[in-house]
């Protein structure tokens, strides 16, 4: 007992802060919807919010702004809300679990495996429903933390986060690598590029519509496994002691992690940064406990997504900016700071 | 003494062995390279035309089209395993590559600016552009040793190559929010540049990277005795007298020399430094007088078979050599950081 007292000492006092958290949620909710609305009425047509007001409840198929609402800008908005969402809680269970402050669904080639995964369907099994592809970006998803944390523990040094993504870098590479040359070969280029058509931008309502549940229902298993991921993340010897069955929550959590990271990817492409950038913030602003930190992650990430979004089409009009480079020109200085921050090393 | 000695003439007459058999594979991959192509020519009438004896469509196709782009191929795969083989040495880090930590993302984006402000294919552009490399290279290298360093613990290995990894994914991005400002036409040639396609092919590339491989190369193996000192820790070599700073900024810059200037004209191919210098070790031993000389010729055979696959196994569209290589070369990243302590 005494060791752990010690233990808990020197890392920063356990605190939750549930009313900043409730805080947080409500602005983060009332900033989301700001943000869609903003989002749909911003754009290379400028439509004003009364019309999308009346595209939503009142929709008149003959006008083209309402069409272009309801076929373009809706879809966009959403999409970005729910990718937002998965990538950051992705982050924030594997952050959670595996204590790896560097955990992030694209450093760690999760994104990787599912992108090439997807590639791979392309090119063998050609016209595949999106459930299916989905699905397959799932198994692709776990094709890649498998590899990275396969490859990892095979060393003798074990999983330090340092070492996890630098593996990660390389799996990422070797995957890209294979799927770019497998999309020239075959010459599914075109298709791919059809497909995800600059990521957020080209999202199709359908889409939107099947990943839906899958990522709803992702969350809801990460909100009902909140307090193990709590426990989890002050120790595997502390959560067994307090009678955690720790595998089968990470087991649990890995699957989570796998569904969100892989329907984002399948939804608008990879995109990284998101999940790690996110889960620090809600951190330091809510304290640890997961129960708060998952919901607060989803909004904030969310939330992030569509400003990113958003900043793209404003930055250089009418060209629009990917949000993955926008986010990883904010994301990559602060990966910078946490690999300083690195004690352990390989 | 006497065993000292048989040892250290063994190891010369070895490393002279299998250099020559490094050279002759080069020298076959050449002749099947030259050789293969949308307009098949047999190996005979290669030969042939080589030593002036074909008609004027068959030296067309091979002195204008496969020749340049050959010897490219050759000389940035030198370059880039020489560098790579002098950052893993004064480093002491053999995860070193001048891919993976950044410095070839840097001195593309120097390219990238050069491009986005002239256009493509001017004059002087060929013989700028390594020097423009060269000092968005060295300027990333400043970058990443100053966000790597720390003060108690200086510079740790695992931490260079995580703010590497880091750079360059930074550099990257801004690149393409970069491209998104050029026209069409430029953002088509950036969109192939970044892949690593070879795609300076004519012999004005050639003349523009000949300077450098000329001088650093030699310069680099001019060098080996210190590198080997250097290897055996700060401590030491300081103990043995050798002035371990100025050697180390002097190695470092030629090792960012040459990456630059092969980055300029052949892109951004990864993973050459890394591989060929283990390769290398395996095949001649750690002392870099062996060491260096077969990193250049294992870079060069890679980097050519690398190119000759791409071009010919979806002919006749082209898969880069960068991602030809980064298939070979990441899975053997893995096979070390698995391996590493």
């Amino acid at each position: 007992m005494a060791i752990q007292v010690d233990k808990s000492s020197s890392r920063p006092p356990i605190k939750s802060r549930p009313v900043a958290a409730s805080l947080i949620l409500m602005m983060g909710i009332a900033g989301l919807l700001l943000g869609i609305a903003a989002s749909i009425s911003f754009g290379a047509a400028d439509i004003h919010l009364a019309t999308v007001w009346e595209a939503v409840f009142r929709f008149n198929p003959d006008l083209t702004q309402h069409q272009i609402i309801r076929e373009l800008r809706m879809p966009r908005a959403a999409a970005a809300t729910l990718v937002g969402a998965g990538f950051a809680v992705s982050g924030a269970i594997m952050q959670g679990m595996t204590r790896n402050p560097l955990a992030d669904s694209g450093l760690l080639g999760i994104n990787s495996g599912a992108a090439f995964v997807i590639v791979i369907c392309f090119a063998f099994m050609k016209g595949l429903s999106f459930t299916a592809l989905m699905l397959f970006s799932f198994g692709g998803a776990a094709l890649g933390a498998g590899l990275v944390f396969g490859i990892s523990s095979l060393s003798r040094g074990g999983l330090s986060p340092v070492r996890l993504a630098l593996a990660g870098a390389a799996v990422s590479a070797l995957l890209s690598a294979l799927g770019e040359g497998i999309s020239i070969h075959f010459r599914i280029g075109q298709d791919l590029a059809f497909f995800y058509a600059g990521g957020v931008a080209g999202v199709k309502w359908e889409h939107v519509k099947l990943i839906l549940p899958w990522v709803f229902g992702a969350l809801a298993v990460a909100m009902a496994l909140s307090r193990s991921i709590t426990l989890l993340s002050l120790g595997e010897e502390i959560a067994t002691g307090l009678g955690q069955r720790t595998g089968v929550v990470k087991i649990i959590g890995m699957v989570v992690v796998f569904v969100l990271a892989g329907a984002s990817v399948a939804l608008v492409g990879s995109i990284g940064f998101v999940g790690l950038i996110i889960p620090h913030l809600t951190r330091f602003l809510v304290g640890v406990d997961y129960r708060w930190i998952i919901p607060c992650s989803a909004v904030l990430g969310g939330l992030l997504m569509l400003l990113a979004d958003l900043a793209g089409r404003l930055v250089h009009p009418p060209y629009e900016t990917p949000v993955g480079a926008l986010i990883a020109v904010i994301g990559v200085p602060f990966f910078l700071y946490l690999a300083r921050q690195q004690r352990r090393e390989m | 003494m006497d065993s000292i000695h048989s040892a250290d003439k063994a190891r010369a007459r070895r490393a002279a062995l299998v250099m020559g058999i490094l050279g002759l594979l080069i020298l076959v991959v050449f002749i099947i390279s030259m050789n293969s192509g949308e307009i098949k020519l047999g190996p005979l009438q290669v030969i042939k035309t080589l030593f002036g004896f074909g008609d004027a469509r068959q030296s067309l196709v091979l002195f204008e089209f496969r020749l340049p782009r050959i010897v490219i191929a050759i000389l940035i795969g030198a370059c880039f395993a020489v560098s790579g083989c002098i950052m893993q040495g004064i480093t002491r880090n053999a995860l070193a590559d001048p891919g993976i930590l950044g410095i070839n993302a840097g001195a593309g984006l120097a390219v990238v600016l050069y491009v986005s402000f002239f256009p493509v294919k001017t004059a002087a552009s060929p013989f700028l552009m390594p020097f423009l490399a060269f000092i968005g290279a060295a300027l990333t290298a400043l970058l990443i040793y100053l966000l790597a360093y720390k003060r108690h613990q200086g510079l740790s290995p695992t931490r260079m190559l995580l703010v590497g990894i880091g750079v360059a994914a930074g550099i990257s991005a801004a690149m393409i929010v970069l491209t998104i400002l050029l026209d069409p036409n430029q953002f088509q040639f950036v969109q192939v540049w970044l892949a690593g396609t070879i795609w300076g092919t004519t012999w004005k590339f050639v003349l523009a990277l000949l300077p450098w491989f000329i001088v650093l190369i030699p310069f680099a193996f001019s060098k080996a005795k210190v590198m080997n000192i250097l290897t055996l820790g700060e401590q030491t070599a300081t103990g043995l007298g050798a002035p371990v700073e100025r050697q180390r900024l002097l190695l470092l810059a030629a090792a960012v020399g040459l990456a630059a200037s092969s980055v300029a004209v052949g892109g951004g191919i990864g993973f050459v430094g890394l591989v060929a210098p283990h390769l290398a070790r395996r095949l001649v031993g750690p002392q870099y007088q062996y060491a260096l000389p077969a990193s250049a010729l294992v870079g060069g055979l890679l980097v050519i078979v690398a190119d000759t696959i791409g071009r010919t196994i979806s002919s006749p569209s082209e898969i880069a050599t960068g991602i030809v290589v980064a298939v070979i070369g990441a899975p053997y990243f893995l096979y070390l950081l698995a391996r590493a302590r």
